[in-house]
Protein backbone atom coordinates (compact mmCIF):
# COMPACT_ATOMS: atom_id res chain seq x y z
CA UNK A 1 0.00 0.00 0.00
CA UNK A 2 2.82 2.47 0.35
CA UNK A 3 5.40 3.90 -1.84
CA UNK A 4 9.10 4.86 -0.98
CA UNK A 5 8.64 8.83 0.19
CA UNK A 6 10.51 10.67 -2.48
CA UNK A 7 14.00 11.36 -2.10
CA UNK A 8 14.74 14.16 -4.30
CA UNK A 9 14.87 17.89 -3.24
CA UNK A 10 12.52 18.55 -5.79
CA UNK A 11 8.56 18.57 -5.33
CA UNK A 12 7.53 14.93 -5.32
CA UNK A 13 5.94 14.22 -8.53
CA UNK A 14 2.90 13.51 -7.72
CA UNK A 15 1.91 16.27 -5.54
CA UNK A 16 -1.39 18.25 -6.53
CA UNK A 17 0.39 21.36 -5.88
CA UNK A 18 3.51 20.90 -8.43
CA UNK A 19 0.51 20.17 -11.05
CA UNK A 20 -0.72 23.56 -10.35
CA UNK A 21 -4.12 21.78 -8.78
CA UNK A 22 -5.64 22.45 -5.20
CA UNK A 23 -8.05 20.35 -3.59
CA UNK A 24 -10.84 21.74 -1.69
CA UNK A 25 -10.88 20.63 1.91
CA UNK A 26 -14.04 20.77 2.73
CA UNK A 27 -15.79 18.78 -0.45
CA UNK A 28 -12.36 17.20 -1.29
CA UNK A 29 -12.82 18.49 -5.29
CA UNK A 30 -9.80 18.89 -7.16
CA UNK A 31 -9.43 22.01 -9.18
CA UNK A 32 -7.17 24.17 -11.19
CA UNK A 33 -6.53 27.52 -10.11
CA UNK A 34 -6.89 30.15 -12.82
CA UNK A 35 -3.41 30.75 -14.49
CA UNK A 36 -0.83 32.24 -12.55
CA UNK A 37 -3.57 32.37 -8.83
CA UNK A 38 -2.15 31.11 -5.69
CA UNK A 39 -5.80 31.02 -4.09
CA UNK A 40 -9.27 30.22 -5.83
CA UNK A 41 -13.21 29.32 -5.15
CA UNK A 42 -14.05 25.67 -5.35
CA UNK A 43 -16.66 25.21 -7.93
CA UNK A 44 -18.79 22.82 -6.18
CA UNK A 45 -19.03 23.99 -2.58
CA UNK A 46 -18.04 27.73 -3.03
CA UNK A 47 -15.42 27.87 -0.42
CA UNK A 48 -12.15 29.30 -0.94
CA UNK A 49 -9.26 26.73 -1.99
CA UNK A 50 -5.78 27.50 -1.78
CA UNK A 51 -2.43 24.75 -2.32
CA UNK A 52 -1.69 24.91 1.65
CA UNK A 53 -3.70 26.30 4.44
CA UNK A 54 -2.92 30.17 4.81
CA UNK A 55 -0.29 30.91 7.25
CA UNK A 56 -0.34 27.73 8.76
CA UNK A 57 3.27 27.27 10.55
CA UNK A 58 3.22 31.01 11.49
CA UNK A 59 -0.64 30.48 12.76
CA UNK A 60 0.19 26.76 14.52
CA UNK A 61 3.53 28.30 16.51
CA UNK A 62 1.17 30.95 17.59
CA UNK A 63 -1.44 28.68 19.29
CA UNK A 64 1.26 26.21 20.44
CA UNK A 65 3.19 29.26 22.00
CA UNK A 66 0.03 30.41 24.18
CA UNK A 67 -0.89 27.05 25.29
CA UNK A 68 2.55 26.38 26.73
CA UNK A 69 2.37 29.61 27.99
CA UNK A 70 -1.05 28.82 29.68
CA UNK A 71 -0.04 25.16 30.50
CA UNK A 72 2.16 26.95 33.55
CA UNK A 73 -1.05 28.36 35.30
CA UNK A 74 -3.41 25.74 33.96
CA UNK A 75 -0.79 23.44 36.82
CA UNK A 76 0.02 25.72 39.33
CA UNK A 77 -3.52 27.44 40.00
CA UNK A 78 -6.01 25.62 42.11
CA UNK A 79 -8.71 24.35 39.73
CA UNK A 80 -11.40 23.34 42.39
CA UNK A 81 -11.47 25.26 46.12
CA UNK A 82 -14.01 22.81 48.70
CA UNK A 83 -15.50 24.78 51.42
CA UNK A 84 -16.78 22.99 54.70
CA UNK A 85 -16.77 23.69 58.13
CA UNK A 86 -13.46 23.30 58.75
CA UNK A 87 -12.49 25.81 56.46
CA UNK A 88 -11.52 25.97 52.68
CA UNK A 89 -8.78 24.07 50.95
CA UNK A 90 -7.56 24.22 47.45
CA UNK A 91 -6.49 21.84 44.79
CA UNK A 92 -4.11 21.91 41.45
CA UNK A 93 -5.01 18.99 38.99
CA UNK A 94 -2.07 17.02 40.05
CA UNK A 95 -3.21 18.05 43.93
CA UNK A 96 -6.51 15.75 42.09
CA UNK A 97 -4.72 13.34 40.95
CA UNK A 98 -2.93 12.42 44.18
CA UNK A 99 -6.39 12.83 45.95
CA UNK A 100 -7.84 10.11 43.99
CA UNK A 101 -4.78 7.81 44.29
CA UNK A 102 -6.02 4.69 46.88
CA UNK A 103 -6.06 1.09 46.76
CA UNK A 104 -9.65 1.55 44.92
CA UNK A 105 -9.45 5.05 43.43
CA UNK A 106 -6.31 4.90 41.11
CA UNK A 107 -7.94 4.04 37.77
CA UNK A 108 -9.66 7.26 38.17
CA UNK A 109 -6.59 8.92 39.12
CA UNK A 110 -4.82 7.48 36.37
CA UNK A 111 -7.60 8.79 34.08
CA UNK A 112 -7.03 12.31 35.25
CA UNK A 113 -3.05 12.27 35.00
CA UNK A 114 -2.97 10.95 31.45
CA UNK A 115 -5.94 13.14 30.10
CA UNK A 116 -5.32 16.11 31.70
CA UNK A 117 -1.50 16.73 32.16
CA UNK A 118 0.54 14.11 29.58
CA UNK A 119 -2.33 14.91 26.98
CA UNK A 120 -2.11 18.49 27.06
CA UNK A 121 2.00 17.80 27.66
CA UNK A 122 2.49 15.74 24.89
CA UNK A 123 0.74 17.30 22.28
CA UNK A 124 2.45 20.36 22.66
CA UNK A 125 5.86 18.51 22.42
CA UNK A 126 4.26 16.64 19.54
CA UNK A 127 2.94 20.06 17.66
CA UNK A 128 6.45 21.64 17.89
CA UNK A 129 8.60 18.22 17.28
CA UNK A 130 6.17 18.59 13.97
CA UNK A 131 6.77 22.53 13.29
CA UNK A 132 10.41 22.08 13.84
CA UNK A 133 10.64 19.43 11.47
CA UNK A 134 8.96 20.82 8.56
CA UNK A 135 10.91 24.43 9.18
CA UNK A 136 13.82 22.23 8.67
CA UNK A 137 12.12 20.71 5.67
CA UNK A 138 12.96 17.26 6.55
CA UNK A 139 11.48 14.71 4.54
CA UNK A 140 13.16 11.44 6.91
CA UNK A 141 9.93 9.65 8.68
CA UNK A 142 7.26 11.25 6.96
CA UNK A 143 4.53 8.11 7.10
CA UNK A 144 5.51 8.36 10.85
CA UNK A 145 4.96 12.45 11.37
CA UNK A 146 1.81 12.36 9.56
CA UNK A 147 0.68 9.60 11.82
CA UNK A 148 1.59 11.10 14.97
CA UNK A 149 -0.38 14.26 13.65
CA UNK A 150 -3.01 12.32 13.25
CA UNK A 151 -2.78 11.01 16.69
CA UNK A 152 -2.85 14.16 18.09
CA UNK A 153 -5.88 15.24 16.19
CA UNK A 154 -7.59 12.26 17.20
CA UNK A 155 -6.45 11.88 21.36
CA UNK A 156 -6.75 16.18 22.31
CA UNK A 157 -10.24 16.11 22.86
CA UNK A 158 -9.91 14.23 25.86
CA UNK A 159 -8.11 16.16 27.88
CA UNK A 160 -11.42 17.87 28.10
CA UNK A 161 -12.08 15.25 30.40
CA UNK A 162 -10.62 17.55 33.44
CA UNK A 163 -12.95 20.49 32.87
CA UNK A 164 -15.86 18.02 32.63
CA UNK A 165 -14.96 16.38 36.29
CA UNK A 166 -14.69 19.33 37.68
CA UNK A 167 -17.76 21.07 36.25
CA UNK A 168 -20.37 18.69 37.48
CA UNK A 169 -18.34 18.38 41.30
CA UNK A 170 -19.12 21.96 41.05
CA UNK A 171 -21.99 21.62 40.30
CA UNK A 172 -23.17 18.83 42.77
CA UNK A 173 -21.60 19.67 45.38
CA UNK A 174 -23.79 22.61 46.21
CA UNK A 175 -24.74 21.45 50.19
CA UNK A 176 -24.43 24.71 51.66
CA UNK A 177 -23.52 25.42 54.50
CA UNK A 178 -22.24 21.81 55.07
CA UNK A 179 -20.08 22.04 51.78
CA UNK A 180 -19.45 23.38 48.56
CA UNK A 181 -17.38 23.33 46.09
CA UNK A 182 -16.08 25.95 43.90
CA UNK A 183 -14.16 26.23 40.76
CA UNK A 184 -10.47 27.63 40.88
CA UNK A 185 -8.70 30.34 38.68
CA UNK A 186 -6.61 27.28 37.45
CA UNK A 187 -9.59 25.95 35.73
CA UNK A 188 -10.03 28.58 32.97
CA UNK A 189 -6.31 28.46 32.18
CA UNK A 190 -6.53 24.13 31.67
CA UNK A 191 -9.63 24.90 29.19
CA UNK A 192 -7.52 27.40 27.34
CA UNK A 193 -4.95 24.58 26.97
CA UNK A 194 -7.61 22.33 25.28
CA UNK A 195 -9.04 24.53 23.06
CA UNK A 196 -5.61 26.82 22.09
CA UNK A 197 -3.95 22.97 21.12
CA UNK A 198 -7.45 22.07 19.27
CA UNK A 199 -6.66 24.79 17.21
CA UNK A 200 -3.29 24.38 16.87
CA UNK A 201 -3.86 21.15 15.45
CA UNK A 202 -6.54 22.40 13.28
CA UNK A 203 -3.98 25.12 11.78
CA UNK A 204 -1.11 22.85 11.13
CA UNK A 205 -1.13 21.33 7.68
CA UNK A 206 -0.06 17.88 7.45
CA UNK A 207 1.06 18.48 3.58
CA UNK A 208 3.89 20.46 4.25
CA UNK A 209 5.25 17.10 6.20
CA UNK A 210 5.75 15.76 2.73
CA UNK A 211 7.25 19.50 0.64
CA UNK A 212 10.38 19.20 0.71
CA UNK A 213 12.55 22.47 2.01
CA UNK A 214 12.67 24.65 -1.29
CA UNK A 215 8.85 24.96 -1.88
CA UNK A 216 7.62 25.44 1.65
CA UNK A 217 7.72 29.13 1.19
CA UNK A 218 5.56 28.73 -2.14
CA UNK A 219 1.67 29.66 -2.40
CA UNK A 220 1.64 28.95 -6.08
CA UNK A 221 2.74 26.72 -8.60
CA UNK B 1 -12.37 33.34 -8.66
CA UNK B 2 -13.47 29.82 -9.55
CA UNK B 3 -11.14 27.14 -10.01
CA UNK B 4 -11.94 24.82 -13.04
CA UNK B 5 -12.74 21.43 -12.57
CA UNK B 6 -11.02 18.26 -14.04
CA UNK B 7 -12.44 16.21 -16.52
CA UNK B 8 -11.70 13.26 -15.01
CA UNK B 9 -13.30 12.76 -12.06
CA UNK B 10 -11.69 9.62 -10.75
CA UNK B 11 -8.48 12.17 -9.91
CA UNK B 12 -8.13 12.74 -6.51
CA UNK B 13 -6.02 14.27 -4.02
CA UNK B 14 -5.12 13.02 -0.66
CA UNK B 15 -5.82 15.76 2.07
CA UNK B 16 -2.88 14.72 4.20
CA UNK B 17 0.08 14.46 1.69
CA UNK B 18 -1.37 15.96 -1.28
CA UNK B 19 -0.51 13.39 -3.58
CA UNK B 20 -2.76 12.99 -6.68
CA UNK B 21 -4.21 9.71 -7.84
CA UNK B 22 -6.90 7.74 -9.29
CA UNK B 23 -9.30 6.44 -7.09
CA UNK B 24 -10.75 3.38 -8.02
CA UNK B 25 -14.36 2.37 -8.45
CA UNK B 26 -15.51 1.24 -5.34
CA UNK B 27 -18.23 -1.91 -5.53
CA UNK B 28 -21.00 -1.44 -3.03
CA UNK B 29 -18.90 -1.57 -0.02
CA UNK B 30 -15.18 -1.13 0.07
CA UNK B 31 -12.33 1.91 1.73
CA UNK B 32 -9.89 3.28 -0.33
CA UNK B 33 -6.44 3.83 1.31
CA UNK B 34 -3.86 7.15 -0.24
CA UNK B 35 -0.87 5.03 -1.38
CA UNK B 36 1.75 7.31 0.73
CA UNK B 37 0.34 8.35 3.78
CA UNK B 38 -2.88 5.91 4.32
CA UNK B 39 -5.45 7.97 5.31
CA UNK B 40 -8.73 6.63 3.73
CA UNK B 41 -9.76 8.70 0.56
CA UNK B 42 -13.11 7.36 0.42
CA UNK B 43 -15.19 4.91 1.94
CA UNK B 44 -18.53 3.49 0.51
CA UNK B 45 -21.03 2.18 2.29
CA UNK B 46 -24.21 0.75 1.49
CA UNK B 47 -27.55 2.69 1.94
CA UNK B 48 -25.72 5.44 4.03
CA UNK B 49 -28.67 8.10 3.53
CA UNK B 50 -31.48 5.39 4.81
CA UNK B 51 -29.13 4.43 7.85
CA UNK B 52 -27.76 7.97 8.66
CA UNK B 53 -31.23 8.99 8.77
CA UNK B 54 -32.96 6.64 11.10
CA UNK B 55 -29.89 7.18 13.34
CA UNK B 56 -30.43 10.73 13.42
CA UNK B 57 -33.61 10.30 14.80
CA UNK B 58 -32.30 8.30 17.07
CA UNK B 59 -30.56 10.65 17.89
CA UNK B 60 -32.53 13.66 17.97
CA UNK B 61 -34.92 11.36 20.94
CA UNK B 62 -31.54 10.51 23.37
CA UNK B 63 -30.58 14.12 22.99
CA UNK B 64 -33.69 15.81 24.16
CA UNK B 65 -34.13 13.19 26.79
CA UNK B 66 -30.53 13.62 27.96
CA UNK B 67 -30.97 17.11 28.43
CA UNK B 68 -34.75 17.60 29.83
CA UNK B 69 -33.74 15.45 33.17
CA UNK B 70 -31.51 15.33 35.55
CA UNK B 71 -28.18 13.55 35.38
CA UNK B 72 -27.11 13.10 38.61
CA UNK B 73 -28.36 13.00 41.97
CA UNK B 74 -26.81 13.49 45.66
CA UNK B 75 -27.92 12.84 48.76
CA UNK B 76 -25.75 13.59 51.50
CA UNK B 77 -26.62 14.24 55.58
CA UNK B 78 -30.69 14.83 54.75
CA UNK B 79 -29.67 16.78 51.97
CA UNK B 80 -30.75 16.76 48.41
CA UNK B 81 -28.92 17.98 45.11
CA UNK B 82 -29.12 17.00 41.62
CA UNK B 83 -28.32 18.69 37.93
CA UNK B 84 -28.88 18.51 34.63
CA UNK B 85 -25.95 18.97 31.82
CA UNK B 86 -27.15 22.85 31.56
CA UNK B 87 -27.41 23.28 35.83
CA UNK B 88 -23.79 22.70 35.04
CA UNK B 89 -22.65 24.96 32.93
CA UNK B 90 -25.57 27.40 34.91
CA UNK B 91 -23.15 26.58 38.04
CA UNK B 92 -19.90 27.61 36.45
CA UNK B 93 -21.52 30.74 35.00
CA UNK B 94 -22.42 31.90 38.59
CA UNK B 95 -19.13 31.06 40.06
CA UNK B 96 -17.86 33.47 37.54
CA UNK B 97 -16.20 30.82 35.45
CA UNK B 98 -18.07 32.61 32.03
CA UNK B 99 -15.32 31.33 29.82
CA UNK B 100 -15.47 27.84 30.94
CA UNK B 101 -19.07 28.11 30.88
CA UNK B 102 -19.85 28.84 28.01
CA UNK B 103 -17.04 26.62 26.12
CA UNK B 104 -19.10 23.51 28.46
CA UNK B 105 -22.47 24.77 27.44
CA UNK B 106 -20.91 24.97 23.74
CA UNK B 107 -19.09 21.51 23.70
CA UNK B 108 -22.05 19.37 25.59
CA UNK B 109 -25.09 21.59 24.40
CA UNK B 110 -24.96 23.42 21.05
CA UNK B 111 -22.17 21.38 19.35
CA UNK B 112 -24.05 17.81 19.24
CA UNK B 113 -27.21 19.69 18.51
CA UNK B 114 -25.86 21.21 15.55
CA UNK B 115 -24.07 18.05 14.62
CA UNK B 116 -27.50 15.97 14.89
CA UNK B 117 -29.66 18.88 13.05
CA UNK B 118 -26.92 19.19 10.58
CA UNK B 119 -26.95 15.78 9.70
CA UNK B 120 -30.82 15.55 9.48
CA UNK B 121 -31.18 18.41 7.12
CA UNK B 122 -28.13 16.95 5.08
CA UNK B 123 -29.33 13.80 4.54
CA UNK B 124 -33.00 15.03 3.72
CA UNK B 125 -32.00 17.21 1.41
CA UNK B 126 -29.51 15.00 -0.46
CA UNK B 127 -32.38 11.93 -0.83
CA UNK B 128 -33.35 13.95 -4.05
CA UNK B 129 -30.67 13.94 -7.09
CA UNK B 130 -28.67 16.13 -7.44
CA UNK B 131 -29.60 17.54 -4.55
CA UNK B 132 -29.95 21.44 -4.14
CA UNK B 133 -27.13 23.45 -3.32
CA UNK B 134 -27.79 24.50 0.27
CA UNK B 135 -27.22 20.92 1.11
CA UNK B 136 -23.76 21.44 0.26
CA UNK B 137 -23.94 24.99 2.16
CA UNK B 138 -24.80 23.18 5.56
CA UNK B 139 -22.44 19.80 4.99
CA UNK B 140 -19.62 22.17 5.18
CA UNK B 141 -19.88 22.84 8.53
CA UNK B 142 -20.68 19.22 9.44
CA UNK B 143 -16.96 18.68 10.50
CA UNK B 144 -16.72 22.05 12.79
CA UNK B 145 -19.57 20.65 14.74
CA UNK B 146 -18.08 17.10 14.82
CA UNK B 147 -14.65 18.50 16.22
CA UNK B 148 -16.62 20.19 18.90
CA UNK B 149 -18.72 17.50 19.95
CA UNK B 150 -17.48 16.11 23.33
CA UNK B 151 -20.24 14.26 24.89
CA UNK B 152 -18.05 10.52 25.14
CA UNK B 153 -15.67 13.14 26.66
CA UNK B 154 -18.43 14.28 28.91
CA UNK B 155 -19.56 11.18 30.06
CA UNK B 156 -16.13 10.47 30.66
CA UNK B 157 -15.81 12.98 33.58
CA UNK B 158 -19.28 13.13 35.06
CA UNK B 159 -18.23 9.40 35.66
CA UNK B 160 -14.82 10.20 37.33
CA UNK B 161 -16.41 13.25 39.11
CA UNK B 162 -19.36 10.78 40.22
CA UNK B 163 -16.82 7.87 41.88
CA UNK B 164 -14.74 11.05 43.46
CA UNK B 165 -18.27 12.46 45.28
CA UNK B 166 -19.47 8.75 46.17
CA UNK B 167 -16.46 8.77 48.85
CA UNK B 168 -18.30 10.92 50.73
CA UNK B 169 -21.95 11.23 49.38
CA UNK B 170 -24.57 8.95 48.10
CA UNK B 171 -24.95 9.46 44.19
CA UNK B 172 -27.59 8.82 42.07
CA UNK B 173 -27.06 8.23 38.45
CA UNK B 174 -29.78 10.05 36.33
CA UNK B 175 -32.05 9.14 33.25
CA UNK B 176 -29.89 11.44 31.54
CA UNK B 177 -26.83 9.72 32.25
CA UNK B 178 -27.97 6.59 30.59
CA UNK B 179 -29.59 8.79 27.49
CA UNK B 180 -26.12 9.94 27.49
CA UNK B 181 -24.78 6.80 27.08
CA UNK B 182 -27.14 5.96 24.30
CA UNK B 183 -26.24 8.82 22.50
CA UNK B 184 -22.86 8.14 22.49
CA UNK B 185 -22.78 4.62 20.36
CA UNK B 186 -25.89 6.12 18.14
CA UNK B 187 -23.34 8.97 17.16
CA UNK B 188 -20.49 6.75 16.80
CA UNK B 189 -22.40 4.74 14.67
CA UNK B 190 -23.51 7.35 12.85
CA UNK B 191 -19.70 8.97 12.00
CA UNK B 192 -19.90 5.24 10.60
CA UNK B 193 -22.59 4.94 8.24
CA UNK B 194 -22.66 8.59 7.03
CA UNK B 195 -20.51 8.96 3.85
CA UNK B 196 -20.25 12.66 3.46
CA UNK B 197 -18.80 12.25 -0.74
CA UNK B 198 -21.97 10.58 -1.36
CA UNK B 199 -23.69 13.85 -0.76
CA UNK B 200 -21.05 16.00 -2.49
CA UNK B 201 -21.25 13.79 -5.18
CA UNK B 202 -25.06 14.39 -5.57
CA UNK B 203 -25.13 18.28 -4.73
CA UNK B 204 -25.50 20.42 -8.15
CA UNK B 205 -23.05 22.33 -9.01
CA UNK B 206 -22.53 24.51 -11.95
CA UNK B 207 -19.26 22.65 -13.48
CA UNK B 208 -18.47 22.85 -17.20
CA UNK B 209 -19.35 19.15 -17.78
CA UNK B 210 -21.05 18.36 -14.91
CA UNK B 211 -18.78 15.52 -13.51
CA UNK B 212 -20.66 15.17 -9.98
CA UNK B 213 -22.56 12.22 -10.76
CA UNK B 214 -20.29 9.78 -9.36
CA UNK B 215 -19.03 7.91 -12.57
CA UNK B 216 -15.40 7.26 -12.24
CA UNK B 217 -15.06 4.82 -15.56
CA UNK B 218 -14.33 1.41 -15.61
CA UNK B 219 -11.73 0.63 -13.46
CA UNK B 220 -10.95 -2.80 -12.16
CA UNK B 221 -9.03 -4.31 -9.14
CA UNK B 222 -9.47 -5.19 -5.64
CA UNK B 223 -11.24 -2.13 -3.50
CA UNK B 224 -8.52 -0.13 -1.76
CA UNK B 225 -6.08 -0.29 -4.02
CA UNK B 226 -5.03 2.96 -5.85
CA UNK B 227 -3.53 3.78 -9.18
CA UNK B 228 -0.47 6.42 -8.85
CA UNK B 229 -1.36 9.23 -11.64
CA UNK B 230 1.47 10.09 -13.86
Amino acid sequence: MTTDPPVASTPPPGSAMQQGLQVCDTCELLSRPAQGAATGVCPRCDRPVEFRKVQSLQRTWAFVLAAAICYVPANVLPVLTTITFEGAESDTIMGGVVLLWSPTGWPLSLIVLIASIMIPCGKIVALTHLLLTVHRGSIKNSEERVRLYRLVEVIGRWSMVDVFVDTFTVALVQLQPLMSVEPGPGLFFFAAVVVLTMLAVQSFDPRLIWDPSNVKEVRHA
Amino acid sequence: MYNRPLADGSLVACLDCDLVQRLPELRSIGAAECLRCGRTLRVRRSDSLDRTLALTAAAASLYFLANSVPMLGLSAAGNQASTTVFGGAVQLWHDHQKMVSALVFFTAIVAPALQISLTGAVVLGAMRNPAPRWVGGLLAHLPGTKTWTMVEVMMLGTLVALMKIADYATVIPGVALFSLGGLIVVLAAMHVVFDPMEVWERVSWPGPEHPGTGTSGDRDGPPGAGDVYT
